[in-house]
């Protein structure tokens, strides 16, 4: 990042420094829903961040992140409820839970050549045996789901990421912050650059001496970790978990589209993305809710419409224009 | 410096190379010609560590390197320059040289080599920030040589260099390959472009349906009746 910072001009500074003032102090004049609507902003542009390293980065399709979501949202909640282990000391039991999935998953696919489009259905397979099985799962309630109690001992502690919004307002802001940091400085660092050349030509990476099986490896190492806790945000943050809803198709794809909006394998672009689209999609379901209109589903057709026209005007995302009408040379980062 | 021991290879159930044998001397240039599909490009990656024999041996200075994956291979100072200019076509030129130094025994000498290889091709230092997918193919065919360098291979496996370039550029590469060689490093030339390989080569094999089946002097070759007809048409 420090890289990134000295090589930004003085009004790409200018204005990433305004907009995190901008947020730090919007709690101040916002009401609640607008806060949720900051919060889900943040957190997809946090999940968005893990996503691409693994798409944008490395190259390689996942389209099924719920797991690693699924995993650390229910490992945390359950080491809670089970046995009163709060969520920052079950955080790092949730990251190893979910990287060693992520790790058998990317064994599985590299280690046997399952690459592209097979790879992307060996990521969902794995989602939905989860799903599956967590639909099973007497002790974390089964199909019947799992439900973190509002008024137990400590619950409402911020230790216990129990209380107030404004909790996760910030929490989720140093989440987003804090990856966009990470993956600008791992984009700069050498591993950074032996996954540009995994996926810009994973022949050629291998003849210059690059353990392209590691280096994706790693990438999914790192993405599964940061999924995981962004999952064990989402049990938190929504007190409740169904295998139906958290391990479903719909949480992988509503998170690969913030990245895909903003710009595949940008610092940037998920940020972006996740700025357009989530205040977007909960208009939506707000002007439905005032029309009386109950359609579940309707926000993901509308994302998919979203997705169609960004793609046919700017298919490298919708960051590297901006950076480039916003006369920021950061556009290819 | 090189042997290859009755090696075998096969994709599933085809077999691409039969019990392939050949060695390269320190200090060679070394041809392997034959007809499309003969097995060569199979040939190099095996060396290369892209693919498994099935059988055989592979030693580099003594040590049986079959089986070792490609990184490793690499590191040992056996460098690839693979067919068809594989080049990382969004990074700049120089971020694709620094990619060539990725290696554990080059990175200390990093800088070193990089002014090494610029000055051997000035039309890179020229282009040094360009995206490489900008350069001509004869550029990216030196800019795929200069990354290959960037890694102190002692040995390099060139698979056809010459491969869609022009011919004065088709030159310019078999020179690089000469100068490279004076300077110690010893070569693995895969060519369609037979006489002029020959012509280069110290030491040469034809490969036909993945079989040896001739191999000789580059001068002999160039003189043997059979290749005179199947490979120059004379």
């Amino acid at each position: 990042m420090s890289g990134l910072w000295h090589n930004a001009g003085w009004h790409g500074k200018a204005i990433a420094l305004l907009l995190l003032l901008a947020f730090l102090a919007a709690p101040l004049v916002s009401d609640r829903y607008l806060l949720s609507v900051l919060i889900l902003v943040f957190y997809f542009a946090y999940l968005g961040q893990a996503w691409n390293l693994l798409m944008g980065f490395a190259g390689q399709l996942s389209l099924g992140h719920a797991l690693y979501l699924g995993l650390g949202a229910y490992t945390a909640t359950a080491l809670w409820t089970l046995f009163g282990i709060g969520p920052w000391i079950g955080v790092f039991i949730a990251i190893p839970v979910a990287a060693a999935a992520g790790m058998f998953v990317g064994w599985l696919g590299w280690r046997f050549a399952i690459e592209g489009v097979y790879f992307a259905l060996l990521t969902i397979a794995f989602a939905e045996f989860t799903r599956i099985g967590f639909d099973h799962l007497q002790i974390t309630g089964a199909s019947g789901g799992l439900f973190l109690s509002v008024n137990g001992p400590g619950a409402d502690k911020w230790w216990n990421l129990g209380g107030g919004p404004l909790l996760y307002y910030y929490l989720s802001l140093i989440l987003a912050v804090g990856a966009t940091f990470l993956v600008a400085r791992l984009r700069q660092s050498s591993l950074g650059y032996r996954w540009l050349a995994v996926r810009e030509n994973p022949e050629a990476a291998q003849a210059v001496g690059i353990n392209i099986f590691r280096a994706r490896m790693i990438a999914m190492l790192i993405s599964s970790s940061m999924t995981a806790v962004g999952g064990v945000f989402y049990g938190f943050y929504y007190r409740n978990l169904f295998p139906s809803q958290v391990f479903d198709i719909s949480r992988s794809i509503e998170l690969i589209l913030a990245p895909i909006i903003g710009g595949l394998g940008t610092i940037f672009g998920p940020v972006v993305g996740a700025i357009i689209l989530t205040p977007l999609g909960e208009s939506l379901t707000g002007l439905m809710e005032a029309f009386g209109i109950n359609a579940p589903g309707a926000k993901l057709i509308f994302y998919g419409i979203v997705l169609m026209i960004i793609i046919s005007l700017r298919p490298d995302g919708v960051w590297p224009w901006l950076a480039r009408h916003l006369k920021l040379d950061g556009a290819r980062k | 410096m090189l042997r290859v021991e009755n090696i075998s290879v096969f994709y599933g159930d085809a077999q691409a190379l039969d019990d392939v044998s050949l060695s390269v001397d320190e200090g060679a240039i070394v041809a392997i010609v034959g007809a499309n599909g003969a097995g060569k490009t199979s040939l190099i990656r095996t060396i290369a560590g892209m693919h498994r024999p099935a059988s055989g041996r592979i030693l580099f200075r003594d040590t049986d390197i079959a089986g070792l994956s490609s990184h490793q291979v690499c590191n040992l100072g056996v460098g690839q320059v693979a067919e068809g200019r594989q080049i990382f076509p969004s990074l700049t030129v120089s971020e694709n040289l620094d990619m060539g130094a990725m290696l554990p025994r080059a990175r200390a000498k990093r800088e070193q080599n990089r002014e090494r290889v610029l000055a051997m091709f000035p039309r890179l230092k020229e282009r040094i920030a360009q995206a490489a997918g900008t350069l001509s193919g004869g550029e990216q065919q030196m800019l795929a040589i200069g990354r290959c360098l960037m890694g102190e291979p002692s040995l390099i496996m060139f698979d056809e260099p010459s491969l869609g370039l022009a011919p004065t550029i088709v030159h310019d590469v078999l020179k690089t390959i000469r100068d490279l060689n004076a300077a110690g490093i010893t070569c693995v030339l895969v060519e369609q472009n037979v006489a002029v390989s020959l012509k280069i080569a110290s030491q040469a094999y034809v490969l036909e349906n993945g079989r040896v089946t001739l191999s000789g002097t580059g001068a002999e070759l160039l003189a043997d009746e059979r290749v005179r007809q199947a490979y120059l048409g004379i």
